[in-house]
């Protein structure tokens, strides 16, 4: 029982603080769940997030979800995707009923010029730390690469670069390890 | 029946939408004019309340989208419709994944599709930097945004150099932020 009202309250948490989408929620993860909690190794997290981005639905409940099935199973699961949709439910009710709107005043404008500042860095830094997990050899870094220019330069779906990325490391991991194999 | 319409149609939009909330929003766009909901300049409102209010892009959206077709109830439906898929679908693969996730196939694959993760993240690092740092969302060095540009370098040093939580960094830029408008 304490570990799903942990669940849940740690992706409370997660949730009421997130912003901008899924991505930004990758920071926050990884501290409450991996420094804090120690609930998932850190690198084994960066799989999480890759079947979170592979499947359909929002990359932010999916990883929720994912992350409160590994901790504790099926229960867990529904605990921490509780947890992270209702700060957004309450907070988009009250602001439905009471404001229909959020006007772009001058204040909340400013206050979103310092809190866009720290959500890019702090998604910078959790990008630094999965290059550091996943970035492995010259394969992984052309792998890694290439995704980054896919998603700049291209329309191409993310979903497409995962598969490819999946096909290249089970095709050639046992070559490269064969290759270090033999004297 | 306009619950049962709101959760058949946010079901459908958690069920079919890859790459998480943003790409949601197109799908949102069309089932809405479909049925004739919300007028286009309403819904565009909603996208812009839903990126500015804490949590995941996509459950702030349905929630608002169901709040205004049918007060609290109708939330409560389009909420549970978008992430029940995403529940559904990890339950269902969980199992397998956690199951065989030492099997060697799996670690071959994941050894490719890891720097891919890393490249999307750091690719949403830039893309959402693009568009915090520049006043027009282009790259233009005479409309840089210097105090997002500021704050997101000093946030960058304390994640990477101390341990302070990364929601106290936010809700410190928040303030920081605010703070400008007395300049």
């Amino acid at each position: 029982m304490k570990t799903y009202l942990e669940l849940f309250l740690a992706f409370l948490k997660i949730g009421a603080f997130t912003f901008g989408g899924g991505y930004a929620m990758i920071p926050l993860i990884e501290k409450e769940v991996v420094v804090h909690k120690k609930w998932v190794h850190k690198d084994d997290i960066i799989n999480l997030f890759a079947i979170a981005q592979s499947i359909p639905g929002a990359i932010a409940i999916n990883t929720s979800t994912l992350i409160g099935y590994k901790v504790a199973g099926r229960r867990g699961a529904i605990a921490a995707t509780s947890g992270v949709i209702l700060p957004s439910f309450l907070i988009i009710i009250v602001v439905a009923t009471f404001f229909g709107k959020i006007a772009r005043t001058p204040t909340v404008e400013a206050i979103f010029l310092g809190i866009n500042g720290a959500v890019v860095a702090l998604i910078l830094v959790a990008a630094k730390r999965m290059v550091q997990s996943a970035v492995v050899d010259g394969l992984t870094l052309m792998i890694f690469m290439g995704t980054v220019f896919s998603v700049i330069f291209t329309t191409i779906s993310p979903v497409w670069v995962i598969i490819l990325g999946g096909l290249i490391g089970f095709v050639s991991y046992q070559q490269i390890r064969e290759r270090k194999n033999t004297p | 029946m306009i619950y049962w319409d709101l959760f058949v149609t946010f079901f459908k939009v958690g069920l079919f939408s890859f790459g998480g909330g943003y790409a949601m929003i197109p799908l949102i766009s069309s089932e809405i004019q479909r049925h004739g909901w919300l007028l286009e300049s309403e819904f565009v409102q909603i996208i812009g309340i839903a990126e500015m209010t804490p949590g995941p892009i996509a459950v702030n959206a349905a929630t608002f989208v169901g709040y205004k077709m049918g007060g609290v109830g109708g939330s409560a439906v389009a909420t549970l419709g978008v992430a029940l898929p995403s529940l559904l679908i990890v339950l269902f693969i969980s199992s397998f994944f956690f199951k065989h996730s030492q099997n060697i196939i799996m670690k071959k694959v994941f050894y490719g599709i890891r720097p891919v993760i890393a490249g999307l993240i750091f690719a949403a690092a830039l893309s959402i930097g693009k568009s915090a740092l520049f006043i027009n969302h282009t790259p233009d060095m005479s409309q840089v945004n210097y105090i997002t540009f500021v704050i997101g370098i000093v946030v960058l040093i304390l994640a990477l150099k101390t341990k302070i939580h990364p929601i106290l960094l936010i809700i410190g830029s928040g303030i920081l932020g605010f703070m400008t408008i007395f300049l």
